[in-house]
């Protein structure tokens, strides 16, 4: 059950990842290429750790994987993942799936 | 990974089929859309009234992020305990329309059971028109740009 609660708490995280303009423009700026975490950036004018916390929520909700080359990290789009999320149906679907999860854990306290 | 609320809505067509399992039984998955309370919790909306029986209405309230009130309004056309609910859903003076809606309580085992929600919509424009709804609460931006970023990596 950790498990579920754990996933579903990654699910919902993958829209609130997607309402920040830098983590939307950091992924428009890997759609077309794989980049490491400095070149990316190199784009944008806040401070790295910074950026680097953005990569790092973008990581944890698999809108982003890495891949090591040599000694460097490069960051790419998870293609399959984004897909997914920009469905027509995906925010309806994740709103029932909000009330549902209330509902299930609620109702745990209860017994017949 | 897994999706605990499968959701099927084909082009083209006025309804909406939702399905969910939960690890409660039977019994506590229907108590949680009879008992006021409970509905108030996990639906996130006010109950004013909720008459749980055949030609019953229910009367929920609900805030946008603004603060605007809305109406979420309802006839009860039939009640089954622990197995069917069937019920109009309205949304009051926000132009969606009326929908009906199907539910259907399943026992899968002594500790699960499952949720068939089938919607019915006025037309398909309606339909569309409500799976947009979530939109409204701040994600609009964010999928425009996101249909953009999925349209290039093709």
């Amino acid at each position: 059950m950790q498990l579920n609660a754990y996933t579903m708490k990654l699910r919902r995280d993958v829209f609130q990842a997607l309402a920040d303009p830098t983590r939307r423009a950091i992924l428009l700026l890997l759609a077309s290429q794989s980049m490491t975490a400095g070149a990316i950036a190199a784009n944008f004018d806040s401070a790295r750790p910074t950026v680097s916390k953005h990569l790092q929520i973008l990581t944890e909700c698999d809108l982003l994987a890495q891949e090591q080359s040599g000694r460097e990290i490069h960051y790419f789009i998870n293609g399959k993942k984004m897909k997914e999320v920009a469905e027509f149906i995906e925010p309806f679907r994740s709103m029932w799936e909000g009330r549902f999860s209330k509902l299930e854990a609620l109702m745990k306290k209860y017994k017949i | 990974m897994e999706l605990k609320t499968k959701m099927k809505a084909e082009e083209g067509k006025q309804e909406v089929f939702i399905t969910r399992e939960f690890d409660l039984p039977l019994e506590l998955l229907f108590r949680a859309y009879v008992e006021p309370d409970i509905v108030e919790q996990w639906m996130g909306t006010k109950v004013l009234n909720l008459e749980c029986k055949q030609l019953g209405s229910y009367h929920f309230e609900t805030s946008d992020p603004h603060g605007n009130k809305f109406s979420l309004i309802g006839v009860i056309h039939e009640f089954i305990p622990n197995y069917k609910i069937t019920r109009t859903f309205e949304m009051e003076n926000a132009g969606y329309g009326v929908q009906l809606e199907f539910l259907e309580f399943e026992k899968l085992t002594e500790d699960t059971s499952k949720l068939h929600m089938h919607i019915v919509f006025r037309s398909t424009f309606h339909r569309d028109q409500m799976l947009e709804i979530p939109f409204a609460y701040g994600l609009s931006m964010a999928h425009d740009r996101l249909q953009l970023i999925v349209k290039q990596l093709k």
